[in-house]
């Protein structure tokens, strides 16, 4: 039996401190001292907050330790572990709160993270992990699956916000052969990363969820489209499977039940217009990755032409609760009209860069304040950039706005990446538009004409304005070219860039003038 | 390849593992570890309690350790904390103290007077 346990996280950022190397020295600084058998070395997912080195978490004293060095390993040991003082020196610590709020009580997709072991399934199933799958498979119908799921109110969060249960209704009735249900793990966005947080922080909760709606839709097999540069993430989701597998979780006739289940994981190649979910479905079948026209839509015609259902990481890691709990339960997060939680990466000039799990409907304000541990320095609040790319610049007037799909009406689709970049009074508006018309133009797949087209005059106007060479009128061309690529592109990829122009250019038009004088 | 019943099973041990990491303790076990401590045998004292509990599968006890009280004469000091009632301080505790406290006390909760340093 242990008395601690201290928890690494593991996580892009932590791996490039060198978690892997304190760990080590860690535990053969305990073997030294003969404490291996009462501390627990463990390693977990992400703790919620990035930039500040090695992390880690004791229990049960629940600490969190920031910016751990080699060096500081016998000190710590010798005071926390042998003494049983905190050593305060490295405690995780911001200048505008004590403590940063990881607010787990109202977490739902991430509660795990940063408290299990994400590589040991044993650790998941002792959460009540799998309890849901069980429920679904021995004792609910496909049908009353996708009525939880609809009367629940979750709707994606890659973006669209469509209603996950609508979805699952139109491809669940239809006969087919085969049916596939596609994770969409391709998280392209500029700045978002909550995906990959689920995936490292609890992967079997993803592969719970994929099992839940696989089985609602009448799908036997399951891809999660993952992008390659998310090394710990595939990692993770391979053995999570392989586990799952051994456990007689997935595979042939589950529990005696006569399903069958296969989950399989497709690399991305870095393409953002792979993210959209039938270009995501060429590049699945080992074609360029290019989108479709729609209709047929992929609920009727999706990989190799067989129904098929594509959702979003972080939606389907609500099914597993959202099962296990009910509708009803799940209603009580968020605001009247908009139920669930949202995970948001906060990014930029904050003291605590980092992510956070909040109720849906929760204002930006609150956001930066109790999750990113407010303003950089005590620095003024300029704007946010919020869902990436294909997001909107938020002015401070907008800090009050409640963040869900209805308070932000046409803003809405910026929801699903949860991307928040902060900016302070420092920074440049033109040039960060001018950077993101840069990407778009890179992206574009050249698929349809107004996408690569639209992009590549939109870039001559911005240099243009950027060099002081604009006129006032180039602003108004500007939101025109951008709003006819919005009405004529095939996909996402050449619709979204009026997003970002258009709300840099109404909140921010006296910044585009003033370009213009100041290089005169 | 396993059943549901084998699932339940691993469930069930995972959970008492995990424990830890909750903290709906219904009893705080604190050993004193400064160096006096140490040196007393609080660490056996430590070891003790832990298998004591485990032993009798008692999973709402917390055993934690602090700093030195200030009481060098009487180590090993454990402070028992119980919300609602006062907080029980034994001294020179020793391996059977040790277990006399986890069943008289943790379990039956009685107090054993001769061992009380303090109670407050």
């Amino acid at each position: 039996m242990y008395r601690n346990h201290i928890l690494f996280s593991i996580d892009d950022s932590s791996l490039k401190a060198g978690v892997k190397d304190v760990e080590n020295i860690f535990k053969s600084e305990l073997a030294k001292l003969n404490l291996l058998d009462e501390v627990n070395v463990l390693e977990t997912g992400t703790l919620g907050f990035f930039g500040k080195g090695v992390c880690a978490k004791v229990y049960p004293e629940n600490v969190i330790y920031a910016n751990i060095k080699p060096a500081d390993i016998p000190e710590l040991i010798s005071e926390h572990f042998l003494k049983g003082r905190i050593l305060k020196r490295l405690v995780l610590q911001s200048k505008n709160t004590s403590q940063i709020d990881l607010n787990y009580s109202k977490r739902i997709v991430l509660e795990h993270s940063g408290i299990i072991d994400p590589e040991n399934i044993d650790e998941y199933l002792g959460v009540g992990g799998y309890e849901a799958w069980e429920k679904a498979l021995t004792s609910m119908s496909q049908d009353a699956i996708i009525k939880e799921v609809k009367d629940s109110g979750l709707r994606g969060r890659g973006g669209a916000g469509f209603p996950t249960g609508l979805k699952w209704s139109f491809t669940a009735p239809l006969k087919a052969p085969q049916k596939y249900f596609v994770i969409n793990a391709d998280e392209g966005e500029p700045g978002t990363y909550k995906d990959r947080l689920i995936m490292e922080g609890d992967p079997h909760k993803l592969l719970e969820g994929i099992m839940i709606s696989s089985y609602a839709i009448g799908a036997t097999k399951a891809y999660i489209y993952v992008r390659g540069e998310y090394k710990l993430s595939i990692e993770r989701l391979n053995k999570a499977i392989k586990q799952a597998k051994e456990y007689g979780l997935i595979g042939k006739n589950i529990f005696d039940s006569g399903f069958d289940l296969e989950i399989g994981i497709k690399v991305g190649a870095g393409a953002y217009v792979c993210g959209e979910e039938t270009a995501l479905i060429e590049s699945l079948e080992g074609n360029r990755g290019n989108p479709r026209v729609k209709p047929p839509f992929p609920g009727v015609e999706g990989v190799w032409q067989k129904p098929t259902v594509v959702n979003n990481v972080e939606t389907i890691a609500n099914i597993p609760s959202i099962i296990k709990n009910g509708a009803k339960w799940y209603s009580e997060f968020g605001t009247d009209e908009v139920n669930g939680t949202k995970v948001y990466t906060i990014m930029g000039d904050v003291e605590v860069p980092g992510l956070c799990e909040v109720d849906m409907g929760t204002t930006l304000r609150e956001i930066i304040d109790n999750y990113g541990g407010g303003m950089k320095e005590g620095k003024k609040f300029k704007a946010a950039l919020v869902g990436g790319a294909a997001g909107v610049f938020l002015p401070e007037k907008l800090l009050d706005a409640k963040m869900d799909y209805n308070s932000l009406k046409e803003y809405s689709a910026v929801l699903g990446s949860g991307a928040i970049l902060v900016m302070d009074e420092s920074a440049d508006i033109v040039e960060m538009l001018g950077s993101i018309l840069k990407f778009f133009k890179h992206e574009s797949c050249g698929k349809c004409s107004p996408c690569p087209r639209g992009n590549e005059i939109l870039n001559k106007i911005i240099k243009k304005i950027i060099a002081g060479k604009g006129k006032e009128e180039d602003l108004d061309t500007m939101i025109n070219v951008a709003e006819a690529m919005a009405k004529t592109s095939l996909c996402a990829l050449g619709q979204s860039p009026i997003m970002p122009i258009k709300t840099a250019i109404n909140n921010f038009r006296e910044e585009f003038l003033a370009k213009n004088k100041s290089k005169k | 390849m396993k059943t549901l019943a084998d699932l339940k099973k691993i469930r069930e041990q995972a959970q008492k593992n995990m424990s830890l990491r909750e903290s709906n303790n219904r009893i705080k076990i604190v050993i004193g570890m400064g160096t006096s401590g140490i040196a007393m045998g609080a660490r056996e004292v430590m070891k003790t309690f832990l298998n004591e509990l485990a032993n009798r599968k008692i999973d709402d006890v917390l055993v934690t350790q602090t700093g030195e009280k200030g009481l060098s004469s009487m180590e090993p000091v454990v402070d028992i904390i119980e919300e609602g009632k006062p907080t029980i301080t034994y001294g020179l505790v020793n391996s059977e103290k040790a277990k006399r406290i986890v069943s008289e006390h943790i379990v039956n909760g009685k107090v054993i007077e001769e061992f009380v340093v303090e109670a407050k």
